[in-house]
């Protein structure tokens, strides 16, 4: 039976699929605040990641799938050396800090590295762990790139690794999104690391730095399992797409009805193929007239259609995160959770949408259960 | 010995009972909790050992000065309280 789980501000909920279309089954950290869920299909686990604000972030492991849960380690900065002169912060005047301020990105290794995780977090910080939580390495390989001092906040105060790609044909072949540092990929398991953003630009700089590929801004990278080297960004200043590994990036400037937004998906099998959810930009950031629709292409991003069979289209006001529009493995599913706690689905590729509720606290993250 | 107690907000996550600890500093005596609660430390503490940002420690109702190396005294008959801020949401 197809499952979904959920993570939003006020919780985590699991939802299965039948007949009747889709319903919520279990509800776990009722109030707590889950920033990301992760099913790892490799053994059947489910992670999620709540942020306790005050008492901070935490990290629970369910190998019953969320029967019952246990907490395991976060990731951990090391203490900043004496003799390390601080990051300041371009935005704030600040000092970044050496601390876990989000786990933010949270995606399990390659089929061949049973138990390995990768945790995007802020303040800019990638962790690996090889024991399925129970401890976690920050990657110096790019915490310590000269460049980080150039990166800065988008929307939080400090930079953020929100998307991890593992390559499906190495499964140390990583990409890397981070808001604002640009596209990072690694070839070695994350020692060592190049700046993979040419072709994006960012309208927020001063001209001379609007193509530098160490301040873009994009909001979501997904790669596309069936065809590697072809990978999506949702960027600040317009949606992008590489078919040559992030060698090079292409603007797809058609999108309809807006190329603002934070989601991207991509087909599992067909590249050209991909989905956002747009919204007016960028400091609106409110649906374009009041109407929620989903963008679709199914040639690379040449031409765009709009789809909205199913979905408010009149007052709607809700804003859909970057990790809260999700497809399944089959590329039929997709499913989008908004800031208003509206949650919609659809079987047909986005023909038709149906709302399963729009009663649920605001969404942070979507992610279908693998192999369910 | 000094007693530690702690905002009721914590029972959500954990327990957290109020407990008597030895220790002449801040830092020791909430080492002590810790010991018998090793789990409670990182929901007051960061991975560097400093007050996390909207987690407020009182020693007899006043707040205490340094947040990183918790070097505060604290006396044999002294109350310490570890609550929080208040935030929205």
């Amino acid at each position: 039976m197809p499952q979904m789980l959920v993570a939003t501000r006020k919780g985590l909920f699991t939802l299965e699929e039948s007949s009747g279309g889709w319903r919520i089954t279990r509800t776990s950290f009722l109030a707590e605040p889950v920033t990301n869920v992760l099913h790892d299909a490799r053994d059947n686990t489910l992670y999620a990641s709540l942020n306790h604000g005050h008492f901070g972030n935490k990290l629970q492991r369910s190998s019953d799938m969320g029967t019952t849960w246990e907490e395991v380690a976060v990731p951990a900065y090391p203490q900043k050396p004496d003799d390390e002169p601080d990051v300041i912060n371009p935005m704030s005047g600040r000092a970044i800090p050496w601390k876990l301020v989000l786990l933010w990105e949270l995606v399990a290794g390659g089929a061949d590295q049973p138990g390995v995780l990768w945790a995007g977090t802020l303040p800019g910080g990638l962790f690996r762990s090889n024991d399925r939580g129970a401890s976690w390495e920050l990657m110096r390989g790019l915490w310590d790139r000269p460049e980080r001092r150039e990166w800065f906040g988008g929307g939080y105060d400090e930079p953020g690794i929100h998307s991890v790609c593992v390559d499906p044909r190495n499964s140390d072949h990583l990409t890397v999104g981070i808001s604002c540092g640009g596209a990072w990929q690694s070839r070695d398991g994350g020692q060592t690391w190049t700046p993979r953003s040419s072709g994006m630009f960012a309208e927020y700089m001063p001209p001379e730095r609007r193509e530098d590929p160490i301040i873009q801004d994009p909001h979501r990278i997904v790669q596309c399992p069936g065809q590697p080297d072809c990978f999506w960004t949702q960027h600040h200043n317009g949606v992008f797409r590489s078919t040559d590994n992030c060698a090079t990036w292409e603007h797809t400037p058609a999108v309809q009805p807006s190329d603002f937004g934070f989601g991207v998906a991509v087909h599992p099998q067909d590249g050209n193929r991909a989905w956002t959810v747009p919204a007016l930009k960028d400091e609106s950031r409110i649906p374009v007239d009041g109407k929620v629709v989903v963008a679709h292409t199914r040639d690379g991003g040449a031409n765009w259609d709009v789809q909205r069979s199913g979905l408010p289209q009149e007052h709607a006001y809700d804003l859909t995160f970057r990790h809260a529009l999700a497809i399944d493995e089959s590329g039929s599913r997709l499913a989008f959770g908004t800031t208003t706690g509206s949650l919609f689905t659809t079987g047909d590729h986005g023909q038709n949408w149906q709302t399963v509720t729009t009663h649920l606290p605001p969404v942070y993250a979507v992610h279908f259960v693998r192999g369910s | 010995m000094p007693t530690v107690s702690f905002t009721r907000n914590l029972q959500r996550h954990l327990p957290a009972p109020t407990t008597a600890a030895t220790g002449t500093t801040v830092a020791e005596v909430l080492a002590a909790v810790f010991a018998e609660h090793d789990q409670l430390g990182s929901y007051i503490l960061d991975e560097h050992g400093a007050v996390r940002p909207h987690v407020v420690i009182f020693i007899n109702g006043r707040a205490i000065r340094d947040r990183t190396r918790l070097s505060d005294a604290v006396a044999p008959d002294d109350d310490v309280y570890v609550m929080q801020a208040l935030s929205g949401g």
